[in-house]
Order: C-alpha cells, then sequence, then structure tokens
C-alpha cells in the first residue's frame, strides 16, 4: 500500500471523536411501533404513496412510486398496516409528505435469500434492481444511485471510487460496514463495474480506521477474479477528505471542473455503504429499508452503531440507547460539520441519515460571531479556493448578487471556513444566503 | 428546545480574544526587558496607553451605539503596540492623546474592528509624531546598565537625553555611529539583546523574534510577512545602505529601529495586512524597500511606521491581485 494519498489544498483536522462508538459491533435496533417513511428521500420530486389507508403491507412491499423526475422506489420496511398518509417533521423543510407504517410486532421478519447469480446478468438488469430497490446515495445527499451508474455517453468513466473515507467526526457506521461486511462491500463494488462495464475500483478509506483497512484489503484479495481490478488505499485524516472532488483528487489526480459531475473525469464516485446495499439489492433483491446509522455525542447514554429501520423515530432511538443526558444542547442528524440540527425527537431516520448526534454544551460551540478580522484561516482551509471571509462580509454589506466571483456556487458547504474562523462568523449560512440572491 | 443553528456544529477553539490576548502575553517579556533597559517609567507609559485605549474602545462603541467588545483584547494590543512605539521618556499624557487618534478615529470611525484601513497603533504614533515632534524624537535615554531602574523617575529626563543608533548614523555617519556605540562585534549581541537606545518595546530583537516564533508556532501568523519585508531591507541596505554600492550593513538595518517589532507585530495585524500567502510575500517586500528608502532617502532616521501605514491601503488591492487558487475553473473557462 502507498503513503497516504490526500488533497493537497485546504481542509481541516476536527477533533475526531470517533472513540465513542468505533469499537462497538453494529446492533440490530428492535422494530419500533411506527414507523414514517418520509416520501421525498432522495433529490428529486417525492413519490406517490401506492397505498391508501389501512391496507396491510408486508416488508418489502412496495409503498411509493415515482411518477415524475428523478427518483427511487419507496418500500415498507416491515410488515404491518398503512396508519396515515401525512406528514412528518422534516431536518430541512420543517415539515414533508410522509407515509406512517403501524409495524406488526406478530409477523416474523422477512427472509432475504440469495437469488442467482448477478453474473448471468446483463449491466440493463443489474441497473434495474438498483433503481427497483430504492437505493440512493445513503452517505450524503442521496442522488439515486442509478443515475450515477448511467454517465452520460460523451464522458466514458474508467474508474470506479469507492468512498470509505468518513471523514466526519464521530460517525463510524461505514467504518463498522467495512470491518464486519466487507465482502458484501467488495461483492457490491463488482456490481457497480459490471454495470458500469469497466475494470478499475479503489476504494479508499481514511487510515484512522486500520482495522478497515486490514479487513477490506484481505476481502479483496479473497475475491480476485478476472476482470475486476479492485484495489485499497490510505487515505491521510484530513477533512473533507471524503468529499467527491477532493477524493477524487487524492486518489486519481484528476480535478473534476466546476459545476461539472466526476464522469467528466472519468470517474464514478459511490459511498461503501451505498455498495453494499446495491449488493443487497441485487443478489438478496431486498430493497434499501434499513440502515446502519452511528448514535453517538456526550449528550445520549448509550452511544452505539445501529441497524436501524428507515422510518424510525429519532425518539424510539432515544429510548433504545437510554435516554439523554441533563445536558444536552443539540441534536444534529448527520456529521457535525455538515448535518442539520432538529428541533424535535418526532423526527423519521431517512436513507440517508447516517448518524443521530446528541451534543453537549462542551462538544458545540454557540459563541456569538463577531466581525470579520481579516485573518484569511478560512481562505487556507477552504479545499476549493473560495474567499468565505468576501462572501460573508458582501452578504453583511446587503450584497449577496455580487458574490459569484468569489466563488459561491463552487461551495459544497463543507463548513471548513467556519471550523476554523475565529471570529465565529456562519459563513456557510452566508453562503446558503449568497447563493440564492448571487447571479451566474 | 434545543440549538439549531447551522452547520458546522463543532467550531475550533480559537477565537478573536485568544489570538489578541496571547499576542499581548508575547509582549510582555520584551516589556518586562525595557523596564530593565530604561526603568520602570516605561512601564507607567505602557499601562497608561493599555488603559487608554481600552477606555476609548468602550467610550466609542458606547457613542456609535455599538456592542462593546473591549474585553477581546484588540484594544489593549493596539495600547501596548503604541507604547512599544514612542520613546521611553515621554510625558504620560502623550499615550493618552495617541489611544483617542488610534481608537477612536483610527478604528472606530472606520467601521470598528475588522474595517480599519490604518494599523491603529501606527496610526496612533504617526499622530503623535506630527503633534509631538520634539518629544518624539528626542526622549530617547541611554540605556541603564547598573539596574537602578528608578533613575529616570527622580531625574529630568532631558538632563539625560541621547540620540537613537539610526539617528546617529543618518546625522553624523558610521564612523560617529562607531565611536558612540563600539565595533561590530560589540553593537550586535548588545542590539540584539536590547541594550540600545530607542523606543520602549522595539530594543530587544532576542525577545521580539521569540514572540515571533511562538506566534508562528500557534499559527497565528506566518513567515511570509516579517521574513519577506525583514529580506528585502537587509538586501536592498546591503545595496545601497553604505557609501559605495554593496557595502551597507544589513545586520545592523534589522537590528536597529523597529524593524523587528514592526516585521512580527506591526505588518502581520490581519485587519491592515492581505490574507493570501502571495499578496502578503509582495506585501512585505514593499515595505522592507519603502523603509529602506524613507532610511536612507527620506527626512527621518526610521522608516517602518509609514513604510507600514502607506503599505496598509494597498492591502485588499493585493488580495484582489493574488486570489486564492481555485480548485478547478469550470470547464469552458471563468465566466
Ligand atoms: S463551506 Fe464552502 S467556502 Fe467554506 S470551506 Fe467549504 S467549500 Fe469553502
Ligand atoms: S476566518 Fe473568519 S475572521 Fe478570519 S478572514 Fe475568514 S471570515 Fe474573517
Amino acid at each position: 500500500m502507498s503513503a497516504n494519498l490526500t488533497f493537497p489544498k485546504g481542509g481541516v483536522h476536527p477533533p475526531e471523536l470517533k472513540g465513542l462508538t468505533e469499537k462497538l459491533a453494529i446492533e440490530v435496533m428492535p422494530l419500533p411501533d411506527e414507523l414514517e417513511l418520509i416520501l421525498g428521500q432522495h433529490i428529486g420530486a417525492p413519490c406517490t404513496p401506492t397505498v391508501k389507508r389501512r391496507d396491510e403491507v408486508s416488508e418489502g412491499a412496495l409503498v411509493a412510486e415515482v411518477t415524475k423526475g428523478l427518483g427511487v422506489p419507496l418500500h415498507a420496511p416491515a410488515a404491518g398496516s398503512i396508519k396515515a398518509l401525512g406528514s412528518s417533521a422534516h431536518p430541512l423543510r420543517v415539515s414533508a409528505p410522509s407515509i406512517t407504517i403501524k409495524t406488526n410486532p406478530e409477523a416474523a421478519p422477512a427472509t432475504w435469500e440469495v437469488q442467482e447469480d448477478w453474473r448471468q446478468s446483463t449491466p440493463e438488469e443489474l441497473l434495474k434492481k438498483v433503481h427497483d430497490a430504492g437505493i440512493i446515495g445513503i452517505g450524503g445527499a442521496g442522488f439515486p444511485t442509478h443515475v450515477k451508474l448511467k454517465p452520460p455517453a460523451d464522458s466514458p468513466v474508467d474508474t470506479l471510487l469507492l468512498n470509505g473515507a468518513e471523514c466526519e467526526p464521530y460517525i463510524t457506521a461505514d467504518h463498522r460496514t467495512m470491518l464486519e461486511k466487507a465482502e458484501e462491500v467488495v461483492e457490491g463494488g463488482k456490481i457497480l463495474l459490471k454495470i458500469l462495464g469497466i475494470k478499475t475500483c479503489v476504494i479508499g478509506i481514511e487510515n484512522n480506521k486500520p482495522d478497515a483497512i486490514t479487513a477490506m484489503s484481505s476481502a479483496v484479495a479473497a475475491a480476485t477474479e478476472a476482470g475486476f481490478d479492485i484495489r485499497v488505499v490510505a487515505l491521510e485524516v484530513k477533512y473533507p477528505q471524503g468529499s467527491e472532488k477532493q477524493l477524487i483528487q487524492a486518489i486519481t489526480g484528476r480535478k473534476v471542473p466546476s459545476l461539472a459531475l466526476p464522469s467528466a473525469v472519468g470517474v464514478v464516485v459511490h459511498n461503501v455503504s451505498t455498495t453494499r446495499a446495491v449488493r443487497d439489492a441485487v443478489v438478496l433483491s431486498k430493497p434499501l429499508i434499513e440502515k446502519v446509522i452511528t448514535v453517538s455525542g456526550r449528550g445520549i447514554n448509550r452511544p452505539a452503531n445501529l441497524l436501524v429501520k428507515v422510518g424510525t423515530k429519532v425518539s424510539d432511538i432515544v429510548e433504545f440507547c437510554g435516554g439523554v443526558k441533563p445536558d444536552l444542547a443539540r441534536i444534529v442528524l448527520g456529521g457535525p460539520m455538515m448535518g442539520f440540527a432538529v428541533s424535535t425527537l418526532d423526527i423519521p431516520v431517512t436513507k440517508t441519515t447516517s448518524s443521530v448526534l446528541f451534543l453537549t454544551e462542551d462538544e458545540i460551540d454557540s459563541r456569538e460571531l463577531s466581525n470579520c478580522i481579516r485573518c484569511g484561516w478560512c481562505l487556507e482551509a477552504c479545499p476549493m479556493g473560495l474567499e468565505p471571509k468576501e462572501i460573508g462580509i458582501y452578504v453583511e454589506a446587503g450584497r449577496p448578487e455580487d458574490t459569484a466571483q468569489f466563488g459561491v456556487f463552487d461551495c459544497f458547504e463543507c463548513g471548513s471556513c467556519a471550523y476554523v474562523c475565529p471570529a465565529k462568523r456562519p459563513l456557510v449560512q452566508f453562503v446558503r444566503l449568497a447563493k440564492m440572491k448571487a447571479k451566474r | 428546545m434545543w440549538n439549531v443553528s447551522v452547520s458546522p456544529h463543532v467550531r475550533s477553539n480559537e477565537s478573536v480574544d485568544k489570538i489578541m490576548w496571547t499576542v499581548v502575553a508575547c509582549l510582555v517579556p520584551p516589556l518586562l526587558l525595557s523596564v530593565f533597559v530604561f526603568g520602570v517609567q516605561v512601564l507607567l507609559i505602557t499601562a497608561v496607553s493599555v488603559i487608554s485605549c481600552m477606555a476609548v474602545e468602550a467610550i466609542s462603541q458606547k457613542l456609535l451605539g455599538r456592542e462593546v467588545t473591549v474585553k477581546d483584547g484588540s484594544a489593549a494590543l493596539t495600547g501596548m503596540l503604541m507604547a512599544f512605539v514612542i520613546p521611553p521618556g515621554v510625558s504620560f499624557l502623550i499615550p493618552i492623546l495617541g489611544a483617542v487618534m488610534a481608537i477612536y478615529i483610527g478604528k472606530h470611525l472606520m467601521g470598528g474592528l475588522g474595517y480599519n484601513i490604518f494599523n491603529p497603533a501606527l496610526l496612533g504614533r504617526a499622530f503623535l509624531l506630527a503633534t509631538f515632534p520634539v518629544a518624539m524624537t528626542s526622549a530617547w535615554l541611554p540605556p541603564l546598565t547598573d539596574g537602578a531602574i528608578f533613575t529616570y523617575l527622580s531625574s529630568g529626563v532631558d538632563a539625560i537625553s541621547t540620540a537613537t543608533p539610526l539617528a546617529v548614523l543618518k546625522e553624523q555617519g558610521m564612523l560617529a555611529f562607531r565611536e558612540a556605540f563600539g565595533s561590530p562585534a560589540e553593537v550586535y549581541p548588545s542590539f540584539f539583546l536590547g541594550w540600545r537606545p530607542g523606543c520602549i518595546g522595539e530594543t530587544s530583537g532576542l525577545l521580539i523574534v521569540l514572540g515571533g516564533i511562538f506566534l508562528m508556532y500557534k499559527r497565528y501568523i506566518t513567515w511570509h510577512i516579517p521574513v519577506s519585508m525583514l529580506g528585502t531591507m537587509a538586501v536592498l541596505t546591503w545595496i545601497f545602505g553604505g557609501d559605495t554600492l554593496f557595502s551597507g550593513d544589513p545586520l545592523l538595518a534589522v537590528l536597529t529601529g523597529g524593524a523587528l517589532l514592526g516585521a512580527f507585530y506591526m505588518a502581520t495585524d490581519y485587519v491592515t495586512s492581505p490574507s493570501t500567502r502571495t499578496a502578503q510575500l509582495v506585501y512585505g517586500i514593499g515595505i522592507g524597500a519603502l523603509t529602506v528608502l524613507i532610511r536612507i532617502k527620506g527626512g527621518y532616521p526610521e522608516g517602518v511606521c509609514y513604510a507600514i501605514l502607506l503599505m496598509n491601503p494597498l492591502s485588499s488591492v493585493l488580495d484582489g491581485w493574488f486570489k486564492p487558487k481555485r480548485f478547478a475553473p469550470p470547464a469552458g473557462g471563468e465566466k
């Protein structure tokens, strides 16, 4: 294995705090009484329900279908009856349409068995399975996976990258998945290679997970097969190593141009947990109905890595994890750098939730912002070479429309700039405001 | 209800307060040494300067209806730095007037912390130099060698005032300089340690450099501005600073006047210096070149203060010229 790869410009080193959960094996959380399935789990228009109130559904049954635009269908995570077609709290939109399922504790859990050898299927058949199983990028924004697997014809792809960087502090869900399900991730990688019709796959893992690197390397070695060239590389621990553009640059040296997709430089990136879900979809015909999440932070009594059903409410997770501590100050869905703070426990886990963090006052930093002192630290931290300080100053001065010159549209809101800012300026917030008004 | 502010939810433990007070702390060793070199009155002058700056800051912010932020340490730092660049034998009134100029006019009328174009401490000094030209250019004291730090408190300062090495060099030439301060072998070590006439905080190269290295270790400043500024000064002095070309004394240029203090503590002021590395290098070179120009051709023996003030307004221009390198431009080129 070569030296740890990394992206050259910017980046930060927040305390990793993965020790709270990295040694804890994935636990299966018992089925909660109710599940709330948000219809818009993915990027794009929400699904339309295919069930009515009081319908009985079995585990894995289709409950909502794509009717317009990009998207993937939604399945019942467990057997039960449809209690309501209503709305749920949502971290970004205050509320979102959803399906509530009253689970049936009597029903035997579905058994998912190996169906047939995927090697006999055509790429098109495999791609359809990925779509039908409702797979989206579960490490991040929720982009439908089958779309990423059909790169535009004018930009041929030669490399598949599997993203096991998991560079956000606290989160260990991908780590545990790679450690405990290494073979399944590798098999998923092969399926993706077959769909893409290419040979080369590189799995990038930050070197703070040496056990995962070892496990994945042995799984790769054990699965050597003609026509598949898969290898594991160690990445330097630096945030945001797992960001798509930074990862591609670290591993392949290629730079994805502004506003372009990775396929522009011949690369497709999938998260390792998504890859495992692809494997389950193809090999077991199992839809994406459950996922591994990390429950962590000093504000929860029992941090854990949990396998939960999509739609499980945070309140049920809190109960299962021994309740919250009195000094809990903030609840975050996702990582501490890019996740969303929520104001209620009555909010369901979606396919893209990678963690639920319960942070105490000591862990967050609620100091007020002050004037920009022009220290330039944000410029040094920004992996995209942008000028967050100017964006902030312009937004404050009421000129958000003039911020395109500082690169707002290249900002993927990684938060590195705001992390280092000594004046505690909410630079990501400023960027979001600027993006709404700036002229391209 | 829980706190739902926007991401990131974790932030580094650095803060403006921590940076400012750390820099103030780095200035304490040179100040203490100054007490041994020039006597206890320097402590009083510095205290008056710091307290007046903090008071003027609080009053200005009250008057302008802004939030009072004296405890962020930036006014204290200005007070400290302003005291460091005034002579050790001046009256206590001087730093009070300087504080009004530096903080009220130089900082708050320009928009407050972050919006001032000129380094407030140097603006204060420039104002004092214009208003009290005699005191500001003659209240120099010869270093004490006997540890009798109360000497200048009791005796009249005027009676014992002396001239700074740069002034001697400029007005009387190298021979007079050698006579007054000794051979190079004697001059370098004593100047480096701080035993020479000069402003309150500028004499000890050793302690200033150590403080600067500490700030670099903390990553509060980087080498770019100090090195480019001092390097330029050394090279240009070597070329043009002697009686013939290439006969100047580069080391002496760096060890005299406010060169080191200016390089590590004044020119690196975040607000008034550029933010990108390349711009910082150019800025440092500019200050170094202007300093040498003023020292050799100008009317004053020392040029660091004016050189920095002249470069201050160029900071944002330089930042605009040397923008950070973008990750990758859009495929069709930048619009
Ligand atoms: S949030 Fe945007 S501006 Fe800030 S560091 Fe990340 S990419 Fe740069
Ligand atoms: S890090 Fe904060 S204070 Fe420093 S330049 Fe950027 S926005 Fe301004």
